[in-house]
């Protein structure tokens, strides 16, 4: 039980926090919320800076063009750009976070020297094509068909809750090849370019007013054989590598900003007199022991990352159940501290409480989480 | 940094599982259940076998290990549901005479509790008070903002406090009947504060609210167990109840307390921090009292009664939860901790 950091990691840690206390003034200010053009410049040109300074995909390996640092690297990263307030991600989220560990994992040596590159230097925006109108939790249930024809796949179907689907170059796709087989066999894993005659993209518009996501349509979309990562029909196994990557590592960031979030809350409680309400004050005082031990899970996870071969274990699920509920209580109390500016759909905790109203769905829901865990974990008998 | 246990670490907890299970099985917490006095063979065995003497150093003939370690031994008492005043005797091994050894039993009793409860009184051979911990004007009802939000809170906190120690058999006591069946417990009338003792108190109320925690978490675990086990095993409508969702969803939140728990606990115990044990304290509460609720729930109407274990488990929750630090009290301090 060591929570102490190397040397070596604090020297990591000391050059980085110099190096983002050089380059973040000088950054432009943030696009508006709403407007994804400029958000996708804004955020490839952060990784473009990234790219340059030698941070650019930290956690992927040095074969794939990362720097094959450790996951406490890729954590001290986090950490770090969270604190000095950083770009997050963003349009590069499922970049960097999912299709490229994923490719680097599964790809062939043409494909990763064909797109993983791109996604380093901030030139290629990615977008997750797996949820499907009818098979929302029931991934395998999706019906998006790919026909063989010649070199190419014939795709028609429908996608849904595509993460920045109006400005991405490439799609990762799950489409059935083979409907007569038993439904997880039958999958496979393309990269469809967005811009391939054939796919429409009808923005969706969330709760909080946002356009983040969209419905992606496809009619006849002609996809060469050569963009199918895996074999024929292996594409569940590929999706499982994905989907551990994005529930083991994609909040970590976040838990340091929920921090930050509530020492603001306390501050603005104390300011506006809300803070001799008992109940909030309680309130506040149970996140704070909440966070603090999720930030202690997340660092249990990353040793645990670091000695299992880098893949995230079901950590990953005890952590999402616990987060995306905390998140939710965080900025409820939030609403609580602003009174009635909690109306103000403008001010930045009024928004973070309706996108945070996504994370108990989002990357498989608490329900699903609670069925992985008890059934895979904790080895309770499968439902019917 | 690698947060995981060592290869020693694990080799400890291991071992005294197995020793627990060995000597304190079943069979043993029933018949400790009817008869709650403690068993001075078993307790000397424990000596011997360091879990005491734990984190002296090895000159003075302790193991020499850390607060971790002697978390990860607290936590398997907890699963075992191993009766008897044990973070007392780890506290207080270097201190008084005959406890590292197992020899001598002592209890530790806060001063401003209301009721004053002492542990096993039958079983001890003194009783050590401690004084100066977070006074009820800042967490008793009604408290908490009296000198400006959190400030008696932060008084008490900064209070060295004192302790003393009495003979068992000197101390005036009234009868009360304890909820855990396991802990019998009396209530002190008459505070004597003749002989101060030397103790860094701050300090252990600060250790001392970790390794009730860390007792918290073993029960936390083994009625998530205890709960998976039973849904296994029990059919309904012709198959495990385990199949049925609602019955998963209860124990894949047990889960996810306890492992919230543990994160927090053993954090603490690297750090040592205040907040961190405050924080540990409450989640582990938690943790313990609702994993136990539920197990119950799970368990059905045999659950409610007396020959299932489940019961035992909860009463000590909460028991346990009342001792160093209660929810409101923790929820106060880490509210205050934001402003600071």
């Amino acid at each position: 039980m060591d929570l102490t950091y190397s040397p070596e990691e604090e020297d990591f840690r000391a050059r980085l926090r110099t190096w983002l206390g050089e380059v973040l003034p000088g950054l432009p200010p943030k696009p508006a919320a709403r407007d994804w053009p400029g958000r996708r410049a804004y955020d490839t040109a952060w990784q473009r800076m990234l790219f340059d300074a030698g941070y650019a995909g930290l956690h992927w390996p040095r074969d794939a063009g990362g720097q094959g640092a450790t996951p406490t690297q890729h954590l001290i990263f986090l950490e770090e750009t969270e604190r000095a307030g950083a770009p997050y991600v963003g349009a590069n989220f499922v970049g960097l976070l999912h299709a490229g560990p994923t490719l680097a994992a599964e790809g062939s040596p043409g494909q990763r020297a064909r797109w993983l590159p791109p996604i380093l230097r901030g030139d290629d925006v990615w977008c997750q094509g797996f949820s499907e109108p009818d098979a929302g939790s029931d991934l395998a249930a999706l019906r998006t068909r790919a026909v063989r024809d010649g070199d190419s796949y014939v795709v028609s179907g429908a996608k849904i809750w595509t993460s920045h689907a109006e400005v991405a170059d490439w799609c990762e796709l799950l489409v059935r090849t083979d409907p007569d087989v038993p439904r997880h066999r039958g999958i496979s894993w393309l990269a469809m370019p967005m811009d391939a005659p054939g796919v429409t993209v009808r923005p969706l518009r969330t709760l909080a007013g946002s356009t983040e996501f969209a419905e992606v349509f496809l009619d006849e979309v002609r996809i060469p054989v050569g963009n199918r990562v895996g074999a024929e029909n292996d594409g569940w196994r590929v999706t499982m590598v994905t989907l551990s990557f994005e529930r083991g590592t994609a909040f970590v960031g976040e838990v340091v900003a929920c921090r930050r979030v509530l020492g603001a809350l306390a501050r603005a409680a104390r300011a506006n007199g809300r803070w001799d309400d008992d109940v909030l004050r309680r309130t506040l005082g149970r996140l704070n022991a909440e966070f603090a031990a999720l930030w202690r899970l997340t660092q249990w996870n990353v040793s645990e990352a670091q000695h299992g071969g880098g893949v995230p274990g079901t950590g990953g699920s005890v952590f999402k159940l616990r987060y995306s509920h905390a998140r939710q209580e965080l900025y409820d109390a939030a609403a609580e501290v602003l009174g009635a500016g909690a109306l103000d759909a403008d001010h930045e905790w009024v928004a973070d409480r309706l996108s945070s109203l996504s994370y108990t769905i989002a990357a498989g829901t608490s329900q699903i989480q609670k069925n992985i865990v008890a059934e895979r974990v904790l080895g309770l008998p499968k439902g019917r | 940094m690698d947060f995981r246990l060592t290869e020693e670490q694990r080799a400890l907890r291991d071992g005294t599982r197995e020793l627990l299970a060995k000597r304190f099985g079943r069979e043993r917490l029933r018949a400790a259940v009817d008869a709650p006095g403690l068993d001075r063979a078993l307790w000397r065995e424990l000596g011997g076998a360091g879990f005491f003497a734990l984190r002296l150093p090895e000159r003075a003939g302790g193991v020499g290990l850390g607060l971790p370690e002697a978390v990860l031994v607290l936590e398997e008492a907890g699963r075992a549901l191993l009766p008897g005043p044990l973070v007392a005797c780890q506290l207080l091994a270097g201190a008084v005479d005959g406890v590292a050894a197992g020899e001598r039993i002592v209890a530790l009793c806060e001063a401003e509790r209301d009721p004053v409860l002492w542990e096993h009184p039958g079983d001890c051979d003194e009783l050590i008070l401690v004084e100066g911990g977070a006074g009820r004007g800042g967490a008793g009802p009604g408290g908490g903002s009296g000198d400006g939000p959190g400030g008696a809170l932060r008084g008490a906190q900064g209070r060295t406090g004192g302790a003393c120690r009495s003979a068992a058999d000197r101390i005036a006591r009234a009868p009360f009947t304890s909820l855990d069946p396991l802990t019998p417990l009396a209530r002190v009338t008459d505070l004597r504060r003749t002989a101060p003792l030397a103790l860094d108190v701050p300090r252990l109320r600060r250790e001392a609210a970790l390794l009730t925690a860390a007792q918290q978490l073993g029960s936390a675990v083994r009625t998530v167990e205890m709960a998976v086990g039973h849904a296994r095993e029990r059919e309904q409508f012709g198959v495990p109840i385990g199949t049925f969702q609602a019955i998963k969803h209860l124990c894949a939140q047990m889960l996810v307390r306890a492992e919230i728990a543990r994160s927090a606990v053993y954090a603490a115990a690297v750090t040592e921090r205040a907040d961190e044990v405050t924080a540990a304290k409450l989640l582990a509460d938690e943790a313990a009292v609702r994993n136990a609720r539920d197990c119950l729930q799970v368990h059905g109407g045999m659950g409610f009664t007396w020959d299932v274990d489940v019961h035992l488990h909860l009463k000590r929750a909460w028991l346990r939860a009342e001792r160093w630090g209660s929810a409101r009290e923790a929820e106060e301090l880490l509210a205050d901790g934001l402003l600071a």
